[in-house]
């Protein structure tokens, strides 16, 4: 089978240098409210993540997560500040980017196969290339045999498992990865996070991973970002010093330097979580 | 008593029948009660038949219609003119509908721009532009094609419109990072979302279409269906009137028919509604 994957990844030993390196340096995104108002989503944010680092932003509702990641994907443009990505500022779509959300973003019209092969499809890959790729990409997720099928047909995990597979198909540099699991039942997250670890050490992309989940943060990324809320500003970083391949996420849980870890960042996250509460509650009354 | 796959299967089918028996017998009692108060009303004089028609005299209307034409030739002709100007009216419209939907849907200026003058074009009462259009392109079926098309313009337009707006917007983004152009966006996520929503519209626009090219025709004609109305009315025979409407409802009964086909053709990645299965 193995011919009829020409984009199959290269080999390990190749993949640190070909993964990207991100640099984002005093980025500030403000928005123009309907009323003519400016907002601040996020305010000077400095973060580098290396080549092939696992990094989780973790922060409060409403912190301007997404913001940066829609600034390094290059589907906006910052106010003020660069992000760089292989030392080249970004301007315009960044190359070699790959996309995932909390919604699954699939095409209810196209097949599973369909919705896995539009990413070869529009790197103007050949339809019979892209489509065995896919079938490929299907197997690997354990997909095989729903490739006639639609999205609306399938579970909320093996939805997942088509937006996973439609988001690595290209073998991208970069995963941005917005809250994937937020919307699973505990026992799916936790197997689709099994398998994002697998699947991340074989292709070792650059991933900016956005979740609201701290034990899920600690216990996939190498790397974890505190944001405070409005506007977004950096708290703190934690590096996670946990051995790789980490394994069982179910397993690690309770592991004794991951609850240390644990316990570190929730003290940092604190404050920040019973900050934007009470802006909220107090909005509210 | 245990209860067999095969008796629950049994049950089933037997609720099903008697469901659909008593469907049937209540759309035949209904239309007997509407057909035949109507005759009985107008036989018994408290109704005009003068004024309001009868039913029997309608059918005998129909028979005439088709056995002995009309003045402008067999009533095949002047429906077969009646319907190409609603197709060729549906289709220009329908065409030109979902091209400036998708194009206003997809940019927000043109959209600010031209949004306020589409709105008022939409308030003005559209069907007297019929007179105009025979005034400037005479009695031919231009202007009738003209006015259904203007007609089903509208109804397309605003559903292709709002059918680009509702378009996910995570599934563009997710395209525009895997590199697609702004036509592939349209064709991969942009038309494709927006067509469940201009489908819904083409069951209106093919009624608006008709519509179109039977006032136009009232309004001046040398053929088509809606000049035979015109002359039954000019000459008080509400029979041939309610004839030509029972015409006119079969052809867009067919007509709804084939858009029905098409539309499960074209959606059916839709999830199957919930309403259509029942607790027994």
């Amino acid at each position: 089978m193995d011919v009829n994957h020409p984009h199959r990844p290269p080999a390990a030993r190749d993949r640190a240098e070909d993964a990207a390196r991100i640099d984002i340096v005093g980025l500030t995104k403000r928005y123009l409210t309907p009323k003519g108002e400016t907002f601040t989503a996020i305010q000077d944010v400095t973060l580098k993540i290396e080549p092939g680092q696992f990094c989780a932003i973790v922060g409060p509702t409403g912190c301007g997560k997404s913001t940066t990641l829609a600034q390094v994907s290059g589907l906006e443009k910052p106010s003020a500040g660069t992000v760089s990505v292989r030392d080249q500022i970004v301007n315009g779509i960044t190359k070699g980017v790959s996309y995932m959300f909390q919604a699954d973003a699939l095409f209810p019209w196209k097949t599973v196969l369909s919705n896995v092969a539009i990413g070869p499809a529009l790197l103007g890959t050949p339809k019979r290339e892209a489509t065995l790729l896919a079938m490929d990409w299907l197997r690997r997720v354990g997909l095989a045999g729903f490739e006639d099928r639609y999205p609306h047909q399938l579970s909320g995990g093996m939805r997942k498992r088509v937006a996973m597979a439609a988001a690595l198909i290209n073998n991208p540099k970069i995963l941005l990865m917005d809250e994937p699991f937020g919307a699973l039942d505990v026992q799916t997250k936790a197997i689709m996070q099994n398998e994002l670890l697998q699947l991340w050490e074989e292709l070792r992309p650059s991933v900016l991973f956005i979740t609201h989940d701290l034990d899920e943060a600690v216990a996939l990324a190498d790397r974890v970002v505190i944001m405070t809320s409005s506007p977004g500003t950096i708290k703190d970083v934690f590096d996670i010093d946990l051995p790789r391949p980490r394994g069982d996420v179910q397993q690690i849980r309770h592991e004794e330097r991951f609850l240390e870890l644990q316990g570190q960042i929730w003290d940092s996250l604190k404050d920040e979580v019973t900050r934007a509460y009470a802006k909220t509650a107090g909005a509210a009354a | 008593m245990v209860e067999q796959p095969s008796d629950i299967q049994a049950v089933g089918r037997r609720k099903a029948r008697q469901r659909m028996t008593a469907t049937w017998a209540g759309r035949i009692i209904l239309a007997v009660i509407v057909i035949g108060g109507w005759q009985w009303f107008t036989a018994a004089g408290w109704v005009d038949k003068f004024f309001f028609g009868q039913p029997t005299e309608i059918w005998n209307s129909l028979v005439h219609l088709f056995t002995e034409g009309t003045a402008f030739g067999t009533i095949w002709e002047n429906l077969w003119i009646t319907v190409q100007e609603a197709l060729l009216g549906f289709l220009l419209g329908t065409f030109a509908g979902i091209v400036l939907g998708i194009l206003l849907g997809s940019n927000k200026y043109l959209s600010a721009v031209v949004g306020p003058y589409i709105r008022i074009v939409n308030s003005i009462p559209r069907i007297v532009l019929g007179s105009i259009f025979i005034v400037a392109f005479g009695l031919g079926t231009f202007p009738k094609v003209l006015l259904a098309a203007v007609l089903v313009f509208f109804v397309v337009f605003f559903n292709a419109f709002q059918g680009v707006r509702e378009v996910d917007q995570n599934l563009i983004a997710n395209v525009r990072v895997l590199g697609a152009s702004p036509l592939q966006v349209a064709a991969h996520v942009t038309i494709p979302s927006a067509m469940t929503w201009i489908i819904a519209s083409l069951h209106t626009a093919f009624g608006f279409a008709i519509i179109g090219a039977l006032v136009a025709e009232v309004l001046g004609a040398q053929h088509g269906i809606g000049l035979i109305i015109s002359q039954a009315q000019g000459t008080f025979d509400p029979n041939t009137v309610f004839a030509c409407m029972v015409i006119i409802a079969v052809v867009t009964l067919g007509a709804e028919y084939l858009i029905t086909l098409l539309e499960r053709s074209l959606l059916k990645w839709r999830p199957p509604s919930r309403s259509e299965a029942q607790a027994i």
